[in-house]
């Protein structure tokens, strides 16, 4: 069997630590293929990110190129088109992060590929373990044809470990069409000091119970005192409180942190399908009702407006 | 503007699941429209309005595949305000994504829209993938995931913003597009059709009701009945579902009483701060 291509997105300093968990599931694929796991990466000046992936993968395949700065579909789809010819790959795999689900089902296109979205578990070359229905249900699929294609979900997979380094190829890149698409700018979250949210240990969540915008400053201190991401349900996103990057849950992102506190959050089968997976999970709300107790490990029947500043005091109490 | 906008019915997402031998038992399931797709839907009809309540200019054609049942769906559509729907015959339970944008092509290819909205995703498979490679196989640009779009004065371009995970992406797109919809897109300012609507036109934040003068125009629009065999379409499936399982449960823990106890308990049993 051949090759399993892996999908390494990059920032300046290296591989972005969302893929090292599509690495992982690359290794695990590789075993059940018998072939090895190669890294692509593409961009403009990546090679920082390429001696990166280098150190996960026997290979590496990199598209440098001017015209490949921005992440758009329509260019980066065909050079991972090219990149599963080129390494002979049977399985091409990315994280589902909102680069890979923009731009894999496209490359899977131009591939005639099928394809698996957020997969959990690898059960063989071909076939996967993925939650449907807002994670209602687990699927076991089966992927037909000699190329599969398949997203990862992050939380699934551990991050893979660095290992010796693989050799690193610079691919003359073809003619690039971008289909008259163009970026036209990122307007980047204010970067804080805070973790990712898909990568953070803690989790604090808020959901319509906060109902404005400005209520989450008091979540915000109890997330850098615990130095975990603030987090929101669907409701609170909808309601513009909060930006929708931060909404966790079936149509935002999935989290697995040690602790995920959800505040005010009634717990939505949607928001649920984010969460579930988290170690730990505490909720704070008034109504001793609502679904997200089912879940908790810790419930604590009480308002966010007295239980969040008073939990504020007593974890500083701890921390001394 | 010609839109053709998608519509997949899902069963009521709010209902508990039946599991039986491996399958998922849908025999008793209440079917709705996804939700992102109600906003395609949504999204499609302020593209062709002056604003609110305002005038109209072009036409919006929804698209489901499905059993006959689907035509309920497409009613609902139609009464939102959708000018016409086509129906392509066929078992949505067998259909995978690249079946459905095979279709989708298809029915592209006949109807020539200047634009093909969808919703990101169906809330039944999860996939979010119907709309890039119906774009790839198109060779089309595409833009997912809008949290707005702008369509240009003359027609040619759609300048939008996507939610991602870095913050937000501002793309323009030459037209014809592909586009897929996230929850954002039903802000009052969200979606505007330059040529047509001017800045300071606004909707409701949320999809519209049917009136009862749309549910009675209705009735008489059409809902064309198409089968696979007429567009030329080969459905089989690339991914197979062999089974399905409920996912493991988690247990509900205990109620402490106070943030104190809390606290102590995260610290002392759980070892988590």
């Amino acid at each position: 069997m051949g090759a399993v291509l892996v999908f390494c997105e990059a920032d300046e300093k290296g591989v972005r630590s969302t893929s090292l968990h599509a690495l992982t599931a690359g290794a695990a694929l590789a075993k059940q293929s018998g072939g090895d796991v190669v890294a692509v990466v593409i961009g403009k000046g990546v090679g920082a990110a390429a001696q990166d992936a280098a150190k996960h993968a026997k290979r590496v395949l990199v598209y440098d190129d001017a015209k490949l700065e921005a992440p758009l579909a329509e260019t980066w789809a065909p050079q991972l088109a090219d990149a599963v010819k080129r390494a002979g790959a049977s399985a091409l795999l990315g994280t589902a992060s909102s680069t890979g689900k923009d731009i894999l089902p496209r490359a899977a296109a131009l591939l005639g590929a099928g394809m698996a979205s957020d997969i959990t578990a690898v059960l063989a070359a071909n076939k996967f373990k993925r939650p449907a229905y807002a994670g209602n249900a687990i699927e076991e699929v089966e992927v037909a044809g000699s190329v599969v294609v398949a997203s990862v979900r992050q939380t699934a997979f551990p991050p893979s470990a660095p290992g010796s380094a693989g050799a690193v190829e610079n691919v003359a890149v073809g003619a690039i069409d971008a289909l008259g698409a163009e970026m036209v700018a990122l307007h980047a979250t204010q970067k804080s000091a805070r973790p990712d949210l898909s990568e953070a240990k803690v989790v604090v969540s808020g959901g319509r119970g906060m109902r404005e915008g400005k209520n989450f400053k008091v979540l915000e201190e109890l997330t850098d005192l615990l130095g975990g991401a603030l987090g929101a349900s669907r409701a609170a996103a909808d309601a513009g409180m909060v930006p929708n990057e931060l909404q966790v849950g079936q149509t935002g992102r999935v989290v697995a942190p040690q602790l995920y506190i959800a505040v005010a959050i009634s717990g939505a089968i949607q928001h649920l399908a984010g969460m579930k997976g988290s170690k730990v999970i505490v909720a704070i709300n008034k109504n001793p009702d609502e679904p997200i107790f089912q879940v908790a490990d810790y419930g604590l029947v009480d308002t966010w407006e007295k239980a969040i500043p008073a939990m504020i005091a007593e974890v500083k109490k701890l921390k001394g | 503007m010609k839109i053709l906008v998608t519509c997949k019915r899902v069963p009521n997402p709010e209902h508990k699941l039946k599991f039986g031998g491996g399958k998922i038992d849908l025999a008793a399931a209440t079917w709705q429209l996804n939700t992102f797709d109600e906003y395609a839907v949504e999204t499609a009809l302020r593209l062709t309005e002056a604003g609110k309540g305002g005038a109209r200019s072009g036409e919006v054609v929804a698209l489901s595949i499905g059993p006959k049942d689907v035509q309920q769906q497409l009613r609902g559509v139609l009464a939102m305000g959708a000018d016409r729907a086509i129906l392509v015959g066929g078992d949505d339970a067998t259909l995978d994504a690249w079946a459905v944008a095979r279709v989708v092509k298809a029915v592209v290819e006949r109807e020539k829209p200047d634009l093909v909205v969808l919703g990101k995703q169906a809330v039944d498979g999860d996939s979010n993938q119907v709309g890039q490679i119906l774009a790839g196989l198109l060779g089309w640009p595409q833009a997912t995931f809008l949290a707005s779009i702008r369509l240009a004065a003359d027609g040619k371009s759609a300048t939008v913003t996507r939610e991602v995970d870095a913050g937000v992406e501002e793309k323009r797109v030459r037209l014809p597009a592909v586009v897929t919809v996230d929850l954002r897109i039903i802000g009052k300012k969200a979606v505007r059709a330059e040529g047509l609507a001017g800045a300071d036109a606004e909707w409701d934040e949320a999809p519209r009701y049917a009136s009862l003068k749309g549910i009675m125009a209705a009735k008489k629009k059409e809902i064309k009945d198409v089968t696979l065999a007429e567009l030329g379409v080969d459905a089989a499936p690339t991914m197979k579902v062999s089974a399905y399982e409920a996912p493991p449960q988690r247990q509900a823990g205990v109620k402490v009483a106070s943030v104190e106890e809390l606290v102590a308990k995260l610290h002392n049993e759980a070892k988590v701060i």
